[in-house]
């Protein structure tokens, strides 16, 4: 397998879940909160993960601005769960080196008196490895 | 000592590809009782047949065997074939060297070798083979219909039609089913009511019909030819000899105006009174009481309707009645409703009145419905400016707690007819279709969709809906996904119609398992062959109407049913039946009498009687096992459980088991 | 109920030891007036604020593990109060029941005397309060009812989904915080933004965009009638105080709420 065929197997192993069985309904996209903020929509990751195009999933936003509501999965009709598939996308981009959307260098600017630790845990755990 | 013919089939290159015919025949000709061995092409074929028939006749078999393809698939034809030449038809057995042999093995040796096993098994068996005789059970030239919508209503004027007798029996207080509440039918938007209550009246006057309505079947047993069915005739609280249908009772029912009973027919829009006919061209056209929200049953008190009638038709005493008749034939056809929403809160179905299914847009736009057929928002009755379609509400879903796995068939095409229908009448109306895909496989179906694309321009839109969010002005803002132009959008609507999933009636399990009949996850009742029984069930005798087999919509619903009608008028053509010989069998000196057997029979097949029974010279009587062998199927369930080796099978007995596992094993 | 007071195994999650103090403790004297107790979990530790979605993902629940082993040794139910804590600890449950590559490996790691294998019911507050206090004995023992008052729950997203396996209500349309709100004799205000989430982690980094969720959230939930907003979450309460929405109304923890229906929130 090329390096590209284990990424994708990774990341179909590391969401559980089975692309193909999408039938391209949308309405992932359709209930998504954060629609606005992605390039590539919710309904869009599981075409990309068959075909293969992890260049351009591993460049997206869409995995660092999805928040993780489940909306998408909760509302799925086939199961396909597609938040899974943009965590997946997000930890194969995070595990490699010099992945991360946050470094703690960037936090003591962004602290204010009141953010509650919960806020900063989610954002490590969502942000890096 | 038998003599043998056995013959091995190519079956074209579906068997010889894999498996070396030629080395078969040679190998199975010097097997105990074989005379004859050859190979042909197609056994199956015209000619192939001709060359066991001549060797039947040339050298004097007693007995076939017929390495080939499965004996589902020619058992019938070469049993046949034996018959022409005047050979027993029971002493021909079938080889699978087909299904289970070449068609799963890849290596040809061993395919060859395993093909030689099987010929040596069934070899085996024909040397004990007996020449069995068929029975004969008579036939009830009576049919039974389950249902009383479009599809029992076709099948059963098509019985009547050709002479037959035939009973409809309809749980509802009138036949009709769900096409009598729909308006207008696709693709040639007939009236529904206009094309449907014709042949509710034919039904109702045809002298071969009988109707039992507000009824329900409660038992069967027998068989194919010789069903006996207990109907339960549920009172209605009138007399319907002495009912004239004039409908004061339901007019002058206080219920009617203070009550909240909602009516079933016009799901829940509106009330209906306790006495009641569900609408107004009901067949028969008798109300009934619906004791459990009766005031007079309740508290004893009112009793206005039994005051008013004229024809003093209302009868607070009646009775549950229960009719038993036996019938030929069986025809299920039940029918189907749209699922449970409960499931499907994003569309806030149970929060908004103005969020409704599309059979509630059936009886918002009948003009006998509950607004007359005015268009309006059952919120505040303004007319909806703004209507969102949502496709695909249930169906195609992969959980089953929530949808159903299949497509329901009607809905793309149902709604492409309510967007035209309402832009008929109110054109200045926004339609908007939110859509998987648009399916439309039927006869000038597609071009109907087009027309409302294109002469309506009814907005398809490709994506699904994410939410229905009431607002705080009354409106519905619709959160939804257009794949195609690759937004999110989020469109005011006045009222939202969800194309619900439909699902066979409730209580058709019970049903099919009265009947015995193959039901499967989706309570659609199974074919006996997908593509080429379609309306027979695996039970003989049970056929299978409309709906209640799989989503259809109108003209397949009577196409199919003339077809059940046919299957059951040849059934009921016939005098006799052949009965299957194949049948257990009890040797009373060997039965003790345990009962294992009658427990494990799965068609009530075995009773215990006393007989008298000759022993050592004694006379005694015992209780033994009796097979009724009409009932009997063969199944040989009571042959294995037997403790004594009593019960044996004709056809599968004990010595022929064991002789084959011997021949498998040498 | 009679006598003996019901005590129950809590996990309060960092966020309650500091920044959201006001979420524990009318937690805690509201259960003593309700007749439970909420004896805290020594040696507990954050859960991670996320549910880790990948597969091979263990570490990131081992804490979760040993909270809920601890409350299986001590017989008791594991209660807790922030909504991300209760969907992280339902979740890890629900793959240490399920899922044998995680339950196997969690154990192995641990070591506990006997493996754990999601035998612990957790249960958040509000659940406590519906199915073994029962919503009507609540409504008995509130003093102050905070009659006039029309608030509009917020659930946010992470007390309802996955459905399935939190299990705590109808994920489309919930029904246990209005049964709450109508418990203490307020109005419940039912508006289509109340499950839909607030933007969440992302007011770290991208604050813009939660202030357009909060002020869809305020302007929906106010063009319904709310005057105010109750919360089990801290950084819903965050982000929804961040936000400048003209329709913006004060945002309370429901314990807090609860605690002044039944006049314990002075002594608190």
């Amino acid at each position: 397998m090329t390096e590209l065929e284990k990424k994708i197997e990774l990341i179909k192993e590391i969401s559980g879940s089975d692309p193909y069985k999408c039938m391209r309904c949308g309405k992932c996209t359709a209930s998504c909160p954060a629609y606005s903020e992605m390039d590539i929509k919710p309904h869009q990751f599981a075409s990309y993960i068959i075909r293969g195009d992890l260049d351009e999933l591993v460049e997206s936003k869409a995995a660092w601005k999805c928040l993780g509501c489940f909306a998408c999965i909760e509302r799925c009709p086939r199961d396909v769960q597609p938040g899974k598939l943009v965590d997946a996308t997000r930890q194969i981009v995070a595990r490699q080196r010099g992945g991360d959307y946050l470094q703690p260098e960037e936090v003591p600017e962004l602290l204010t008196e009141d953010l509650p630790q919960q806020l900063l845990v989610s954002a490590f755990r969502r942000y890096r490895r | 000592m038998q003599k043998i013919g056995v013959f091995v089939c190519h079956c074209g290159t579906n068997i010889a590809a894999t498996v070396d015919v030629k080395k078969v025949v040679e190998l199975v000709r010097y097997e105990p009782g074989v005379v004859f061995a050859d190979d042909y092409m197609y056994m199956c074929s015209e000619a192939g047949q001709e060359k066991i028939i001549e060797a039947i006749k040339e050298y004097k078999l007693t007995g076939l065997v017929i390495c080939s393809c499965s004996p589902r698939m020619h058992e019938k034809t070469f049993r046949a074939c034996a018959e022409k030449a005047g050979l027993n038809p029971y002493m021909v057995e079938v080889a699978n060297i087909r299904e289970q042999c070449s068609w799963i093995h890849k290596d040809k040796e061993e395919a060859t070798k395993k093909a030689v096993i099987l010929a040596r098994a069934a070899i085996a068996k024909v040397n004990l083979n007996t020449p069995l005789k068929e029975g004969e059970s008579p036939v009830t030239k009576r049919a039974l219909v389950i249902g009383g919508g479009i599809a029992g209503i076709q099948t059963a004027l098509d019985i009547a039609d050709a002479g037959y007798e035939v009973d409809i029996v309809e749980k509802e207080p009138s036949i009709g089913g769900r096409m009598s509440q729909f308006d207008k039918t696709f693709p040639t938007l007939d009236c529904a009511s206009c094309i449907l209550t014709p042949k509710m009246v034919e039904v109702n006057q045809h002298p071969n019909i009988t109707l039992y309505t507000y009824s329900e079947v409660e038992k069967v047993s027998g068989y194919v030819g010789n069903f006996d069915v207990d109907i339960r005739k549920k009172a209605r609280s009138v007399d319907a000899d002495k009912c004239t249908g004039c409908g004061e009772c339901s007019a002058k029912c206080p219920l009617g105006k203070i009550g909240n009973i909602p009516s079933e027919f016009d799901r829940g829009l509106r009330n209906r009174p306790a006495i009641y006919m569900p609408f107004a061209q009901a067949v028969p056209a008798v109300p009934v009481i619906d004791r459990a929200n009766c005031t007079y049953f309740k508290t004893g008190k009112c009793g206005v309707c039994a005051k008013i009638c004229p024809s003093k038709a209302v009868d607070y005493e009646q009775q549950d009645e229960i009719v038993t008749v036996k019938y030929g034939a069986i025809v299920v056809a039940t029918g189907f409703d749209i699922i449970n929403l409960d499931k499907f809160g994003e569309y806030a179905y149970n929060e908004s009145p103005d969020v409704i299914t599309s059979i509630e847009l059936e009886r918002l736009m009948n003009a006998a419905g509950p607004t007359g057929g005015h268009l309006e928002r059952m919120s505040d009755h303004k007319q909806p400016k703004d209507i969102v379609f949502i496709q695909c509400v249930g169906s195609r879903c992969d959980s089953e707690e929530k949808g159903k796995p299949y497509c329901s068939k009607v809905c793309c095409m149902y709604t492409a007819k309510h967007a035209m229908l309402i832009k008929d009448h109110w054109p200045d109306t926004n339609i908007t279709v939110f859509y998987i895909d648009v399916r439309t496989p039927g006869k000038n179906f597609d071009e109907f969709y087009r027309r409302a694309v294109e002469q309506y321009h009814v907005n398809y839109i490709k994506g699904q809906v994410g939410k229905v969010k009431p607002q705080p002005d009354g409106t519905l803002l619709v959160q939804a996904a257009d794949l195609l132009d690759g937004k999110q959008i989020n469109m005011k609507a006045d009222m939202v119609v969800l194309a619900a999933a439909i699902e066979p009636n409730p209580g058709v399990r019970k049903i099919a398992t009265m009947l015995t009949a193959s039901i499967d996850n989706n309570n659609f009742l199974t074919e006996a062959h997908a593509k080429l029984r379609p309306v027979e069930s695996p039970t003989a005798g049970i056929f299978l109407s409309g709906m209640a087999q799989g989503p259809k919509d109108i003209p397949e619903t009577v196409s199919q049913a003339g077809a059940a009608a046919v299957k059951v008028i040849g059934l009921l053509a016939k005098d006799h039946l052949k009965t299957n010989p194949c049948t257990a069998q009890c040797d009373t000196l060997l039965c003790n009498g345990c009962s294992t057997c009658a427990n494990v029979c799965p068609y009530g097949a075995i009773t215990y009687d006393d007989v008298q029974v000759m022993d050592h010279g004694l006379r005694e009587t015992r209780r033994v096992a009796q097979v009724n062998l009409a009932l009997c199927q063969g199944c040989g369930a009571c042959t294995s459980a037997c403790p004594s080796g009593a019960m044996d099978l004709q056809g599968f007995s004990n010595r022929q088991i064991t002789t084959e596992v011997d021949a498998i094993c040498r | 109920m009679a006598g003996s007071i019901m005590k129950y195994s809590y996990y309060p999650g960092c966020t309650l030891k500091n920044k959201a103090q006001d979420l524990d403790k009318y937690a805690r004297s509201s259960a003593l007036a309700l007749g439970f107790e909420l004896v805290e979990i020594p040696e507990w530790q954050c859960c991670g604020g996320v549910y880790p979605l990948g597969s091979d993902e263990i570490a990131t629940k081992l804490s979760s593990v040993r909270a809920l082993n601890y409350a299986k040794e001590q017989g008791q139910d594991l209660i807790t109060l922030c909504s991300a804590c209760h969907h992280v600890l339902k979740r890890v449950n629900d793959d240490m029941k399920n899922v044998e590559d995680i339950r196997t490996r969690a154990n192995n790691y641990c070591g506990f005397e006997e493996a754990y294998a999601g035998e612990t019911k957790v249960l958040h507050f509000l659940e406590v309060l519906r199915d073994v206090i029962g919503f009507d004995e609540l409504a008995k023992k509130v003093v102050n009812p905070l009659e006039g008052k029309k608030i509009g729950a917020y659930y946010g997203c992470l007390t309802l989904r996955p459905g399935k396996i939190l299990d705590f209500d109808d994920p489309e349309n919930p029904k246990i915080m209005e049964d709450f709100i109508r418990a203490l004799g307020a109005e419940p205000v039912i508006y289509s933004m109340r499950n839909e989430c607030c933007g969440g982690y992302t007011s770290l980094k991208d604050p813009e965009f939660t202030k357009q969720r909060t002020e869809q959230i305020f302007d929906d939930s106010t063009g319904f009638g709310a005057d105010c907003l109750i919360t089990a979450c801290p950084l819903c309460m965050f982000n929804l105080n961040k936000s400048d929405a003209k329709t913006k109304v004060p945002v309370y923890y429901f314990t807090e709420l609860l605690a002044e229906a039944l006049g314990v929130k002075e002594g608190a």
